[in-house]
């Protein structure tokens, strides 16, 4: 059996029927981690991973089912692993030890996974090209002169490059979508609360969700039923029950209402991604669903309205890294004040502190209601379009991403012209719904581009539906 | 002095009186040692999140509703951010804009004190100052613990009628089952703004604040030592400007410790990790059903019902434990006159604060009263098995057997038949006497000297009548 071109779910499938050992499956993607150290998408492949896989082997022949069983998945360095290191590629935490399991961890643990390396991304989730990162940026899995997008690049280069069969990303404005759409890969953010954040370094509390990062939509489908559920530790979590999403899959889609927004359509003239996303709405129309304009009147204003709420809980979320309690404490401070500037001064890297810097100022007194109150009322707003969108149809349709992924250090001067980057995608995540990235046509050198599928609330059963379709009919489209 | 008037607002903060901590499983308990009552919560380790305590909002509602408060019905948590190494998050959980109580007011002897709010949040750790060597340590124990705040309006105007509203409230807090109030563990601190005025003035002084006053006493030496301090400048024709001052109470007096241009902007916004907390009109009024009697309540019952005076009332009410054990011994023996003469008289001068706990169990106590009142010992006899139960911890059962009744039956009549022999003058005078009682009484007294007290009264008051025919 040929290891790496295995789905996540054939993978399980093997290993629970003993076909395949987790020792050779893992081993195999260690060594395929090891060869493709170029690539800089990991940032320590964890020494303890064949000891374990030998551990689930044995686990398996006594009897032991779990969705994951013995299968290998990479994790984003934000998501905590109980004694590993989780530094959210940041100098702050170099050497910082996660004290407990993320409640995500937890849960593919209890499934049997190997959770094999930690992934590079943008510091603390701020960026969307992991040129961020404190320890290089990644490459593109399609093209190395590229980025891989941001910040969950690390993650999403890894299940392009075949390093495991499924990545964990974090998704706050379009932290795993953006990146999938640069390597041409399949990833969602959930629905706000359906994944638990327990355990996961925030970054904006309110909007930002962990999700899985796979090579073809019912493995992802399949990933989400392990990670999805309330926790008892996130007030935030959904405490509904957590359907099989593979159970949504129907091969069909006749009939659905594609919602096609009127702002789009504004918004993607002229772009790199206007062909494709024309394409792709032509292809759903063709394949017997029903394509309704609808309208969220202030679309335009969800980028302003996040980076005035990311950064305003980010600023909040970072305070703790204070150099008083763990990681870094700057060896020049001379009392309580210098551990806080130095340490933080050192620690942090520049669009960090640029953001901390924008979240103080919109929380400031005086400035408070003109921006974060302002801001608030503007996604309540938003939220209420969307909802009369979602009336007259079952999801939209928009693009991931205006092009395909960027030369690395072609943005790197304009922190606005990056923040662009998010245009389609910081919707969801203002609105709180859940948003997949498949694969759908090529950019203007062959690299892929990403169709984004978005639901109402917990309608992410619907999503894998249209996706796994256009990934099976879509034909050249679909294909990388 | 005459010519100021002082204007005073506290700012009080309660540990309330929960299992758990505010925002995760770890125990609400003061002494362990330092940090082994923490956990990823209390400490703000990357990642973890704050899980309400509703329990916590329980008790803050509680004790709005002992204040007349209004509840409201959503109740929203925010962040109020600021460094300081005790702040493990860089933020303290708190509440700002919707607080769980608001208006609400306690009445005083003259006057009545206005409140602005109450709401819940967390408490922080404690910095422990060491040697130079090892310097300043930190222990996270405390943080998370939930701590209620009351504000008050600036309604009070003395440094009396502070402890008068501070006495007050911590009983109503004790009464509640809100908090315990222990001083010593830090369990009631307060922040003081004073300001003055000329007397009768409309317009308001400029206000300085004193912050975290763990007791009374430094509340008021610090109250007057600040509008004293703020007199004086305003004499010498100086402005008093707005700023924080501590009160160091071993030299009596306040420094400077940020002036108001240098203070922090809090950036308070709503905890985006946390719920809103709808509180539904059936849950405040289930909560008000649970709630027991208020002190002032119960001091009119002690005199309306049962004939105490004001005096007595007031000293059985000033602690919840005191009033407890008043009513668990009436409930053994009902006589509140004779109780509350023996708490206020032979009880509470073995115990140096009211609040202690009383070394005979209120059952033990109605026991020996009903001995007197049955006359198996005398009076004398109970005030001294009363205090070697008390002070030596001996048992009643014992002291019962050693006291009550020893002499009794025929060497007892034996004994008031040779003290009537012996006595004729005492006979004579008793049968032509006015008042024969008082030599009645005469003879009783010289049975229990004789026997040192351990004759059976009701027998030995039996012989002497027969004898005395």
């Amino acid at each position: 059996m040929d290891i790496g071109k295995l789905s996540l779910i054939e993978l399980a499938k093997a290993i629970s029927e003993q076909k395949l050992t987790s020792y050779e499956v893992t081993k195999y993607y260690i060594e395929r981690c090891q060869e493709k150290s170029d690539l800089n998408a990991l940032l320590e492949i964890f020494d303890d991973s064949l000891d374990r896989a030998s551990e689930m082997d044995e686990k398996i022949k006594g009897g032991f089912k779990g969705k994951l069983a013995g299968v290998p998945v990479i994790i984003k360095d934000n998501i905590l692993y109980k004694g590993k290191k989780a530094s959210c590629s940041s100098r702050f935490l170099e050497n910082y030890v996660a004290q407990y399991n993320s409640t995500v961890v937890q849960k593919m643990l209890d499934e049997g996974a190997i959770i094999i390396a930690r992934a590079n991304m943008d510091e603390f989730a701020m960026g969307s090209s992991t040129e961020n990162s404190a320890y290089g940026v990644t490459k593109n899995a399609l093209d190395p002169s590229r980025v891989p997008g941001g910040s969950s690049g690390g993650s999403a280069c890894a299940v392009a490059a075949g390093l495991a069969p499924v990545a964990l990303g974090t998704d706050t404005g379009g932290s795993i979508r953006q990146p999938c759409s640069y390597n041409g890969v399949v990833g969602i953010k959930p629905t706000y609360g359906r994944v638990s954040r327990y355990g996961v370094v925030a970054f904006a509390s309110s909007i930002e969700q962990v999700g899985p990062i796979t090579k073809n939509v019912k493995d992802n489908a399949y990933m989400l039923s392990v990670l999805a559920g309330g926790s008892i530790h996130d007030e935030t979590s959904l405490k509904v029950e957590v359907p099989d999403y593979l159970s949504y899959i129907k091969g069909d889609i006749k009939g659905l209402k594609v919602g096609v927004l009127k702002e789009i359509e504004e918004a993607v003239k002229g772009l790199e991604v206007e062909k494709s996303y024309k394409e792709a709405v032509k292809f759903l129309k063709d394949n017997g669903a029903e394509i309704v304009e609808v309208s969220i009147p202030d679309f335009k204003l969800t980028l302003p309205c996040y980076y005035i709420i990311a950064p305003a809980e980010a600023t909040s979320n970072l305070g703790r890294f204070d150099g008083v309690k763990y990681s870094r404490r700057s060896a020049e401070a001379k009392d309580v004040d210098e551990i806080y500037v130095k340490s933080r001064s050192e620690g942090f890297g520049k669009e960090v502190k640029r953001r901390i810097m924008l979240g103080n100022f919109v929380l400031s007194s005086g400035y408070f209601d003109a921006y974060y109150n302002k801001a608030k009322k503007l996604q309540q707003k938003l939220i209420a379009e969307s909802k009369k969108a979602f009336e007259n149809c079952d999801v939209l349709v928009l693009p991931t991403t205006a092009g395909e992924a960027f030369k690395i250090g072609a943005k790197g001067g304009d922190p606005v012209e990056m923040y662009k980057e998010d245009l389609f995608t910081i919707m969801a995540n203002i609105l709180g719904t859940p948003a997949l990235s498949l694969p759908f046509g090529k950019g203007e050198s062959g690299l892929p581009l990403g169709l984004q599928i978005v639901a109402d609330r917990l309608n992410e059963g619907l999503i894998y539906n249209v996706a796994d379709f256009i990934e099976n009919n879509g034909g050249d489209y679909a294909r990388v | 002095m005459q010519e100021y008037d002082i204007v005073i607002g506290l700012e009080v903060h309660s540990e309330l009186k929960t299992n758990s901590k505010v925002f995760c499983s770890c125990k609400n308990q003061f002494g362990q040692a330092p940090n082994t009552n923490c956990c990823p919560v209390c400490v703000g380790l990357p990642g973890a999140l704050p899980v309400l305590n509703k329990k916590a909002v329980e008790l803050v509602i509680k004790a709005g509703l002992t204040m007349g408060c209004q509840i409201n019905d959503l109740a929203v948590f925010e962040r109020k951010n600021y460094f300081y190494p005790d702040l493990a998050k860089a933020y303290q959980i708190s509440q700002l804009v919707r607080p769980i109580c608001l208006g609400g007011q306690i009445e005083l002897e003259d006057k009545v004190v206005r409140l602005n709010r109450i709401h819940l949040e967390e408490d922080a750790g404690k910095l422990v100052h060491c040697s130079a060597a090892i310097g300043t340590l930190i222990d996270y124990n405390r943080g998370g613990v939930p701590l209620m705040e009351l504000v008050t309006e600036p309604d009070i105007s003395s440094a009396d009628e502070a402890v008068e509203f501070l006495t007050r409230l911590r009983q109503r807090l004790i009464y509640a089952g809100v908090a315990e109030c222990k001083m010593e563990q830090g369990g009631l601190r307060c922040d003081v703004n004073v300001s003055v005025k000329k007397k009768g003035s409309k317009e308001l002084g400029q206000r300085t604040e004193m912050k975290n006053l763990n007791s009374f006493k430094s509340v008021y030496r610090a109250i007057n030592y600040e509008a004293n301090r703020q007199i004086e400048i305003l004499e010498n024709g100086g402005t008093v400007v707005q700023e924080t001052r501590k009160w160091d109470d071993n030299h009596s007096r306040s420094v400077s410790m940020r002036k108001k241009e240098t203070s922090s902007d809090y950036r308070y916004f709503p905890d985006p990790d946390m719920l809103a907390v709808e509180i539904p009109r059936e849950d405040v009024e289930r909560i008000r059903k649970t709630l027991p009697l208020m002190p002032d309540q119960l001091r009119k019952r002690y005199v309306e019902e049962y004939g105490l005076s004001d005096y007595e009332s007031e000293i059985l009410t000033r602690e919840k434990a005191l009033s407890d054990y008043f009513n668990e011994v009436l409930s053994f023996y009902n006589n509140p006159k004779e109780v509350t003469n023996w708490i206020l008289t032979e009880i509470l001068n073995k115990v140096k604060d009211l609040s202690e706990e009383i070394a005979i169990s209120p059952s033990d106590l109605a026991k020996l009263l009903k001995l007197v009142e049955d006359k198996k010992v005398t009076r004398t006899n109970a005030k001294e098995m009363l205090a070697r139960i008390m002070e030596n911890g001996e048992k009643l059962e014992a002291l019962e057997k050693e006291y009550a009744g020893s002499v009794d039956g025929d060497a007892l009549r034996a004994l008031v038949e040779t003290i009537v022999k012996n006595n004729p003058n005492a006979v004579e005078d008793y049968r032509t006497s006015d008042t024969p009682e008082k030599v009645f009484r005469w003879f009783t007294g010289q049975v229990m000297k004789e026997t040192r007290g351990k004759a059976n009264a009701t027998k030995a008051e039996e012989f002497i009548r027969e004898l005395l025919k």
